[in-house]
């Protein structure tokens, strides 16, 4: 069936059946592929997405669920905390194969857009959703304390 | 996009030329020097012998002969090169090399891959010698170009400059008068270590902003035309074969193309990644299990223990260890269990395969490029050289990329041949696929029993039980006298002065596929070996750190990192109240590192690691930045697997673990807070991939002896604690 979507500013009519994850319409049939598969049920946060501002799990998230709502993808993430995340995330080279990284600045965008001091159990708990295999979490840690250091100045 | 390799058959000269926007520098080794004088021999792609390519932009590529995985490969081999052509670090770019053996080979494997830790060790003066040809080569266009001689020009940071006139000419500048000119054949020098610039500097990662912002591109991000994706239902228990199945309803599913039956289960055939994971859920499938590994992994322990009675092969000797045994009052005698451990990475597993008029063409994270090349090869029947591998970034590997029997390329192949289309096929493993998928770190059996006598130890005996990694593969001549090292690795050759040892190899049998697991049999015998050391160090009264060192007389480079990882935890103050310190060191890979973790008892009843000190000495150090990363990310891997890591086998053989609902992984509120120190050193620099892993296992183990009195020797700690 023919669902209408709004991605990254734009609105989008995609053929798929209404079962069909986001995650997928975005990877497949958008060919957003920043959006990362890691285990299809909402374990792991590779697969965050923003809807309507917050960080949810695309992979669980059935498309008839969000017709009509903004969703932004790691792609078009550009908030001024955004930019600040990707600075830090740059600056202390917190990626190892990467893979996770998508999903773990949409996470940190989030938890930062909502929490401008965030300690380290305000990441730990908002971060743990987040599987890293290769354990950046230090970096991940230091980056998110930086980048909010960056916001404050 | 990049610029290709030319992959059909030129002259050389030709081939040099190249285009005049890019400059392909053949970097001749020594062996194949006559070869390359030869210079109207007509060459194809296999003998580009690239490892650097400049371009008119005045960029530089770096070409990868080992996969990038995030061990920071790139970044490492780009450094070496850099180096020596003394270029600019911001003009550097790398990217995978082609598949071919003749020119990337792996020195220490004799095929191309990547594994072992490998990586700069077999490069360091390869890459090196690639950045100096270069070099010399854009001199002597700059030479000829300007009319002057060679010896006048110097190079700094991307600029060659001639010291008489003030000339100057960027990299860029010179690729079309050097695209015409023969590569030097001389030797080149290449600098002395207080020469480097670029070596052992914090160099910013090459890949880091691709991997930040949602470029990078793994194998599960390739969408080609007319791409079909396949998932694979597979046995549910190591061995079973499909014995009938009945696809009325997968094929009702929309999107789903195709079902065929292959070697390996069953594939389906669709148009998208959901519909062809959709379409397998409705598969029904009768399963012969006659062959099938239907033991329960309480049952193998069983199995193993049993073994262990009558006792191995000998693997290391000293002294008259059995006088010792019987004759000691003081033993010490302890039984460790070590489960399966599956490697999960990120990315789960993903092959692109296609085969159209003769040639197939790969896009995927091949580790073992030679072998993945030779398997494709077999099954559409074609000459290796007609499979073209692009690697691609891999999401994670930990040894799970690297099978001996290329099983993952194998079954891509399989799943696109089966399908009878000149169309590319995605194969795609869902996290299950991957968890219940087998090639686990092997079982592992440990029986120990040593003794002491007035504050010394005397005698160490240690008997393992395992499962063979190399047995039945083409790495099997690693075997010696019947010893897999990878069995024993750490254990046979553990470097306390203990006058009586021995080490016994029992070599177990099992239906279940093992394989290298980040550290491989370090993952084990560091933890047995470094629990009891440390345990007879308590015994006898020794303080651990020096204790162990003076048993390491002849080995200061053990004794070293000890000593220093020592003064890291003290110069932090002493542990607060509730918590323990615990040191391991372990050599592994060529390597040394010793780590201190800060360990208390959790509110889950679980240890809760606050910090670890880690010192390591892996030779010269290419990219201090790097190596922290990885042993940050080798302590959090070696962690995971020590605390919550199990695969086990139910009552039949099925896997009882799925996802990482009940594969549990470690999540950043169990990180500790690491801090690294790398030890100056003129050595050869050797891996970093997996040795921060082995340590930190017993790091915790005996800090936690030592703050609970429990010694833990069944793994994981999940599974002691809460039993
Ligand atoms: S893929 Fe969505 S949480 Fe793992
Ligand atoms: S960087 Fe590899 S999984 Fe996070």
């Amino acid at each position: 069936m023919t669902i209408n979507i709004k991605v990254n500013g734009v609105n989008k009519e995609v053929d798929v059946t209404e079962d069909t994850p986001l995650l997928w319409v975005l990877r497949d049939e958008l060919k957003l592929t920043g959006t990362k598969f890691g285990c299809g049920m909402a374990m792991c946060g590779a697969c965050t997405v923003h809807i309507d501002g917050s960080a949810q799990r695309s992979c669980t998230m059935p498309i008839a669920g969000v017709a009509n709502r903004e969703i932004t993808t790691i792609e078009a993430v550009s908030s001024k905390t955004a930019n600040a995340i990707k600075a830090a995330w740059n600056e202390l080279d917190v990626p190892q194969c990467g893979y996770c990284q998508s999903g773990q600045i949409m996470s940190a965008v989030d938890l930062l857009t909502k929490n401008s001091t965030p300690t380290d159990s305000d990441i730990d708990a908002s971060m743990a959703g987040n599987v890293c295999r290769c354990a950046t979490y230090s970096r991940i840690r230091k980056a998110i304390h930086l980048a909010a250091d960056k916001l404050k100045e | 996009m990049n610029d290709k390799l030319i992959d059909k058959p030129v002259s050389r000269r030709t081939f040099l030329k190249g285009t005049s926007t890019s400059l392909v520098i053949g970097m001749y080794l020594p062996m194949l020097a006559s070869k390359s004088a030869t210079a109207a021999q007509p060459v194809s792609s296999a003998t580009a012998n690239a490892f650097i390519k400049i371009h008119a932009n005045n960029t530089v590529t770096v070409l990868s002969k080992h996969i990038e995985f995030g061990q920071g490969t790139f970044t490492g081999l780009a450094t070496l090169a850099a180096e020596e052509l003394d270029a600019d670090w911001s003009q550097i770019r790398a990217e995978h090399a082609p598949a071919d053996v003749k020119l990337y080979v792996n020195s220490l494997f004799g095929i191309q891959g990547t594994g072992g830790s490998t990586a700069i060790a077999s490069s360091y003066l390869t890459m090196r010698k690639a950045g100096a040809h270069a070099k010399q080569w854009l001199k002597q266009a700059a030479a000829k170009l300007w009319q002057v001689p060679v010896e006048r020009l110097e190079v700094n940071r991307g600029i060659i400059f001639d010291k008489t006139t003030g000339k100057k000419a960027t990299f860029g500048d010179l690729v079309s008068t050097a695209a015409g000119m023969d590569s030097p054949t001389a030797e080149v020098m290449l600098k002395t270590p207080e020469q480097f610039k670029l070596i052992g500097r914090d160099l910013p990662k090459l890949d880091t902003a691709d991997k930040s912002s949602g470029n990078a591109q793994y194998t599960m991000d390739v969408h080609l035309d007319d791409m079909v994706v396949a998932t694979v239902a597979h046995s549910p228990k190591f061995g079973g074969t499909v014995a009938s199945f009945d696809a009325t309803n997968t094929l009702k599913v929309k999107g789903v193309i195709d079902v065929k039956q292959i070697a390996t289960g069953v594939a389906v055939y669709a148009t998208s990644t959901f519909a062809a994971i959709k379409g397998r859920r409705e598969l029904k499938i009768q399963w012969d299990n006659s062959k099938a590994e239907r033991r329960s992994s309480k049952v193998l322990f069983n199995d193993f223990h049993q073994s262990l009675a009558s006792s191995g092969k000998v693997a290391g000797e000293r002294g008259q260890i059995k006088d010792v045994l019987s004759q000691s009052e003081n033993t010490i005698e302890l039984s460790y269990e070590f489960p399966y451990l599956a490697h999960a990475p990120m990315e789960p597993l993903d092959v692109v395969v296609q085969h159209k008029n003769g040639a197939v063409t790969t896009w995927f994270g091949s580790q073992i490029p030679t072998i993945d090349q030779a398997t494709i090869a077999q099954v559409f029947g074609v000459k290796p050289e007609k499979v073209q591998i692009n690697t691609l970034l891999a999401g994670g590997s930990f040894g799970r990329r690297t099978t001996p029997d290329s099983g993952l390329a194998l079954e891509a192949a399989l799943v696109t041949k089966a399908f009878e289309k000149p169309v590319p096929v995605k194969l795609v493993w869902t996290r299950e696929d991957d968890i219940q998928g087998g090639r686990y770190r092997p079982m592992a059996v440990h029986k120990v029993k040593a003794t002491y006598e007035d504050n010394n130890i005397l005698g160490w005996q240690q008997e393992v039980a395992t499962q063979s990694i190399v047995a039945n593969s083409p790495f099997a001549g690693m075997i010696q006298n019947g010893i897999d090292p990878t069995s024993v690795e750490g254990a046979h050759n553990q470097p306390y002065a203990v006058p009586h040892f021995q080490v016994n190899l029992t070599d177990m049998h099992t239906g279940v596929p093992v394989l290298w697991w980040r550290s491989v049999g370090h993952t084990h015998t560091g933890y047995v070996v470094e629990t009891l050391i440390d345990t007879l160090l308590e015994k006898t009264n020794a303080d651990p750190v020096d204790g162990r060192v003076a048993l390491l007389a002849e080995y200061p480079r053990e004794a070293q990192v000890l000593v220093s990882v020592k003064k890291m935890a003290e110069q932090a103050g002493k542990p607060a109240v509730g918590r323990m310190r615990g040191v391991a060191m372990v050599k592994s890979f060529g390597s040394y590192v010793a780590q201190i973790a800060e360990v208390s008892k959790g509110s889950d009843g679980m240890p809760k690691v606050h910090r670890v000190w880690c010192a390591v000495d892996c030779g010269v150090a290419v990219n201090p930045n790097v190596i922290r990363a990885q042993i940050e990310g080798g302590i959090g891997y070696g962690l995971d697997a020590i605390l919550h890591g199990e695969i086990t086998l139910a009552d039949g053989g099925d896997v009882n673990q799925s996802n990482f609902h009940n594969y549990p992984v470690l999540r950043i509120n169990e990180m500790p807070e690491i801090e690294v120190e790398i030890i100056k050193s003129a050595h050869a620099p050797t891996g970093v991939g997996e040795v921060g892993v082995p340590p930190i296992g017993p790091a915790v183990a005996n800090a936690w002896r030592r703050l609970t009195g429990q010694q833990i020797t069944r793994l994981p700690f999940a599974k002691s604690i809460n039993t």
